[in-house]
């Protein structure tokens, strides 16, 4: 999943003093009078945190009260209004071929979200177990199960994706449920290996730690120990992780579809949307953009927020992944 | 180019002989501000120091010893960090100067040898460069002259095959070695004043002697004067020629070095130096040591910082803080009411171990048995 | 020495189970996978081709025929819909495509890669020593609202704005002008694809670098660099960047599988005829034997790209360096 977030995986944020040499300076003053504190140890929800926590809020509320909410249905063609720009009556605007943007932006919601939260739930119970085996058990089963997922992640994400769905469900003629189904499967595929390489490491310095030694020497059995005492600690890691990878997959399944194999149009998803968009902006000169700008504005929102998020979450609990 | 002809103009200047006080301190306080108020590591310290002398810092962690001598030299950050009282170099007051100005004294006048050569050296830069360096960046040489400089540098102090050495990393070499390196790094523009921050901490034991005696060497040779910061007594016993030992920020006493040793006046320094353990006690003799810890350093208790420790302390220590004070024997400051050797302290010590006072018992010295009865008493 | 024998060993293993990977796609195909390549054929060209395709051996000798074919340079042939031409003449040949195409998608990326890391550097550093201020904040706020815009959405706005409704500098939404052309078209041309690509990495790098700069200008020997009275300026770039440059590097390694990927939408929105056209092509028509080929070329560049990426690494830090030729 995450090709964006190869970036979590290795970054330390630490929000440090401000020029060279203040740390070891302290070391001679009284411990508490340490002159700056780690910001980012503490670093708290803010006023950004609530604002995307709203955001996502809406949105998910938007995407699941879709069916009910008192919005034109998505595709009911306004032809009367076709191309038109913001409105009272079409908040988004209408696109070609005269359908309500706002609604179909919600609808897409719908789509991509379950898509994304699929894909990354999917990749996270695979390839978090697998991962918490590698790095609890090490040995003969972690040397195999990292060369798989180096080989897998020796082709890039989206190609492998592409060649999945390709391969299964490239068909024209494939329903919606089935290419949302190839596409779960082939996103979560294509996460596995690297939930999988961030559990590792991740359970590697956790089952290291005494207490995991201390339960295993009071003859706890390995199962036990994983589930009662590795596996909270890699948790915040994962929740951090399932945050930023819905949001590499939202922008994933946006660009399998400007490949032609995402949802069918016939089902908005953000990602058709801006791939018909697309397409109308360059048949029809002085169409309105806003066909893109709408739901590209809504991934821009949302991956923001669960950017953020995910960001929070995980200086809070000072996860540290290694590039192992 | 002018800038270097100032330089070069600077040090002949400098260079003649009597010149005057190399280093005057005077009130330096440094304070840290942190978000729980103003924390003064240094509080009005002050000192003088001539070419060719040594001066011993001596002070356990949290004294303020290391934020002294980068204070001095002006290393500390700008930002949070107040700084008050005078330094004078060679009669030029640089406490106020600015980092830009600073830098004509970094590395040519002035230097600093770091604690842990380790992590003072760069890890991706050979040794050779890291010298040269200097060289070419500060007295304008060129490759050439700065390579044969740096390789006798490297000889001076003493790395074997220097030629090689010159070409490799430091994590190919062992602590003792980069410790040389470090210093031969320090000395490279020939400064006259040498800050030693606890050069030695961080290496064997066995290795401690050589270094401490090559820095010694090379002081005598290029006539620096040297402070050297330590917490250990030891280190300095031999090899400096004057002692301040620091508690809390402020000097509690500064001597010459054998008039400290023979007349020790502040309890501080008595305990410093009976905690360190000598080959002639018998095998399991309690190590005797400061029991507590150093004060808080944004809200100090009044009086005396050590008196809550002090095994001489009275009622007076708690309250009034005393003043330093110029001991018999000329040249020897200490602040202390009831001090070491004198009837008052006696009599001081006398009515604490009465009174049961833990740190008074804890004194008694390496006569285990006597404070083994003496606290038998007590809880009786 | 020991060292670079068992990455290479490791190098091989990958490209095998890789390659294996992808010549086992085809047998994935859900029903007659001759069928899908050539749906307007005879079942005796059908029959042909499975034969030609050694659909009816088993698979690992399947699996070198294939590689064997690979090594020839021999990537396959595109089955035309209308008929199906069988034999060694295929007019259509997969690795006339990629001659064609692969320096395209290379000088997008390569271009893309230079330029991030070109401005993310310098970006890196200064922010990182002026950790704090405005500028840094700002910067900082700046990169983390690029990373959450996808690069096809800025393709897409670059594309209609600077394209269509300014035209600036005549640059064309799509369409590649070759080098031998016109130079100056060419690089018009390369402008928005490399610009989308880039943007993202920038705000990566950038923020990979800051935060390791603030790490390792808080080390000793950047204390003792003061104390020699070096400049700022010499004490960032000479001595701070080398030591925090090491992440940088392997992400930048990493990230060229990012590259990839974005390349290949990119170069959709641009209609270039590069890779990424061809294996969204190859989809399309559902052409199984050319796809496989071209995820063959590109798990081959990324390992290669990688395993160059880890001997940089080792030049770099001479620790790394040291350590291997010991362990």
């Amino acid at each position: 999943m995450p090709e964006q977030s190869v970036e979590p995986m290795i970054e330390t944020e630490s929000a440090a003093p401000v020029v060279a040499g203040t740390q070891t300076l302290v070391l001679d003053a009284e411990p508490e009078a340490a002159p700056t504190v780690e910001k980012s140890a503490t670093k708290k929800l803010g006023l950004f945190g609530w604002i995307a926590i709203g955001w996502l809020v809406v949105i998910v509320g938007l995407a699941l009260l879709a069916p009910w909410l008192p919005i034109a249905p998505p595709d009911q063609k306004f032809l009367r209004d076709t191309g038109a720009g913001p409105s009272i009556k079409h908040i988004m605007g209408v696109d070609g071929i005269g359908q309500d943007m706002f609604s179909r932006v919600v609808w897409g919601a719908r789509a991509s979200l379950l898509v994304a939260t699929a894909s990354v739930l999917f990749g996270l119970i695979f390839g978090g177990v697998l991962g918490l085996m590698a790095g609890y058990y090490r040995g003969r089963l972690d040397g195999v199960l990292s060369y798989i997922f180096n080989c897998f992640l020796a082709i890039p994400q989206l190609v492998l994706a592409l060649a999945i769905i390709a391969v299964f469900a490239s068909d024209p003629a494939v329903t919606v449920g089935e290419r949302e189904f190839w596409l779960v499967i082939s996103i979560g595929l294509v996460s596995i290996p690297v939930i999988g390489r961030i559990t590792r490491a991740s359970t590697l310095t956790w089952a290291q730690r005494e207490f995991v030694l201390a339960s295993r020497s009071i003859g706890a059995r390995n199962k036990r120990v994983i589930i009662r005492e590795v596996m909270p600690n890699v948790l915040p890691a994962m929740f951090s992780i399932a945050l930023l990878g819905i949001a590499v997959v939202i922008v994933l399944e946006g660009g399998l579809s400007i490949l032609g194999v995402g949802i069918p149009p016939s089902t908005p998803s953000w990602g058709n949307l801006i791939a018909t968009g697309r397409n109308e902006l360059t048949k029809i000169v002085g169409a309105n953009p806003q066909i893109i700008f709408a739901p590209a504005i809504a991934i821009f929102l949302t991956v923001l927020s669960l950017n953020y998020l995910g960001d929070v979450v995980r200086a809070r609990f000072d996860v540290r992944e290694s590039a192992i | 180019m002018s800038f270097l002809r100032r330089k070069e103009v600077n040090r002949t200047i400098a260079a003649r002989p009597d010149s005057g006080r190399l280093l005057e301190v005077s009130d330096i306080t440094t304070s840290f501000k942190t978000p729980r108020g103003l924390a003064t590591a240094v509080n009005k310290v002050s000192f003088t120091l001539d070419r060719g002398k040594t001066l011993g810092i001596v002070g356990e962690s949290g004294s303020g010893k290391s934020v002294l001598s980068r204070s001095i030299m002006g290393l500390l950050p700008k930002h949070n960090v107040v700084r008050n009282g005078s330094v004078r170099f060679e009669g030029k007051e640089i406490l106020g100067l600015s980092n830009v100005a600073m830098r004509e004294f970094w590395g040519t006048e002035m230097a600093m040898v770091f604690q842990d050569p380790m992590t003072s050296l760069n890890p991706v830069l050979k040794i050779g460069r890291q010298i040269t360096e200097s060289l070419v960046y500060h007295l304008d040489m060129d490759n050439k002259q700065a390579d044969d400089t740096a390789l006798a540098l490297l000889k001076s102090v003493g790395i074997p095959e220097a030629e090689r050495r010159r070409e490799e990393y430091p994590h190919q070499m062992s602590g003792g070695m980069r410790q040389r390196i470090v210093i031969a790094i320090s000395l490279a523009c020939g400064p006259k004043l040498l800050f030693a921050d606890e050069p030695t901490t961080a290496l064997d034991v066995t290795v401690q002697a050589q270094i401490l005696n090559l820095l010694q060497q090379q002081q005598r040779e290029r006539d620096m004067g040297m402070i050297l910061v330590t917490h250990d007594l030891g280190v300095v016993a031999g090899r400096a020629d004057e002692i301040a030992v620091m508690y809390a920020g402020q000097i509690v006493e500064r001597a010459p070095t054998r008039t400290l040793f023979a007349q020790m006046r502040m309890p501080y320094t008595e305990g410093l130096l009976k905690s360190i353990p000598k080959l002639e006690q018998a095998p399991h003799t309690r190590l005797q040591i400061i029991g507590g810890r150093p004060p808080d350093l944004v809200a100090p208790p009044p009086g005396c910082k050590f008196a809550p420790r002090c095994p001489y302390a009275q009622d007076r220590c708690h309250v009034e803080e005393p003043p330093l004070v110029e001991a018999e024997t000329p040249g020897h400051y200490f602040k202390c009411w009831y001090p070491v050797g004198t009837p008052e302290g006696k009599a001081a010590f006398e009515r604490n171990l009465e009174a049961g006072l833990p740190q008074t018992i804890a004194a008694m010295g390496g006569d285990s048995a006597l404070a083994a009865k003496v606290e038998a008493e007590m809880s009786a | 020495m020991r060292a670079i024998a068992q990455r290479l060993l490791q190098l091989f293993v990958v490209l095998l189970l890789v390659t294996i990977f992808t010549s086992v796609l085809i047998d994935l195909v859900p029903g007659d996978v001759t069928n899908t390549l050539a749906p307007v054929s005879t079942p005796e060209q059908r029959a042909q081709l499975r034969h030609e395709l050694h659909l009816d051996q088993p698979v690992w000798e399947r699996y070198g025929e294939w590689v064997g074919g690979l090594a020839h340079g021999d990537l396959g042939c595109y089955y035309g819909t209308s008929g199906y031409t069988s034999g060694s003449s295929c007019p259509d040949k997969v690795a006339d495509r990629v001659k064609d195409a692969l320096p395209i998608s290379l000088e997008i990326m390569i271009w893309a890669q230079l330029i991030a890391l070109v401005v993310a550097i310098p970006l890196g550093v200064i922010t990182a020593y002026r950790a704090g201020s405005m500028f840094d904040k700002g910067v900082n706020t700046t990169a983390f609202g690029l990373l959450a815009i996808p690069n096809f959405v800025l393709a897409l706005v670059l594309a209609y704005y600077v394209g269509v409704v300014w035209h600036l500098w005549d640059i064309n939404p799509t369409g590649w002008i070759d080098f031998g052309q016109d130079p100056v078209g060419h690089f018009k041309q390369l402008l928005l694809p490399v610009i989308s690509l880039a943007a993202g990495q920038v705000a990566v790098y950038m923020r990979l670098l800051r935060s390791d700069m603030i790490a390792t200008l808080q080390e000793d020997f950047v204390t003792m660099a003061r104390a020699k009275g070096l400049s700022p300026a010499r004490i960032l770039w000479r001595h701070a960047l080398r030591p925090s440059s090491l992440t940088l590097l392997t992400v930048a390694g990493l990230n060229v599988g990012t590259l990839i990927g974005g390349a290949v939408v990119i170069e959709n929105i641009f209609v270039i005829h590069g890779m990424g056209f061809l294996i969204a092509d190859a989809i399309v028509r559902r052409q199984y034997v050319a796809l496989q080929s071209y995820v063959a070329i590109i798990a081959l560049g990324y390992v290669a790209v990688n395993f160059l990426v880890d001997i940089l690494y080792a030049t770099l830090d001479p620790r790394i360096r040291h350590a291997r030729a010991i362990g």
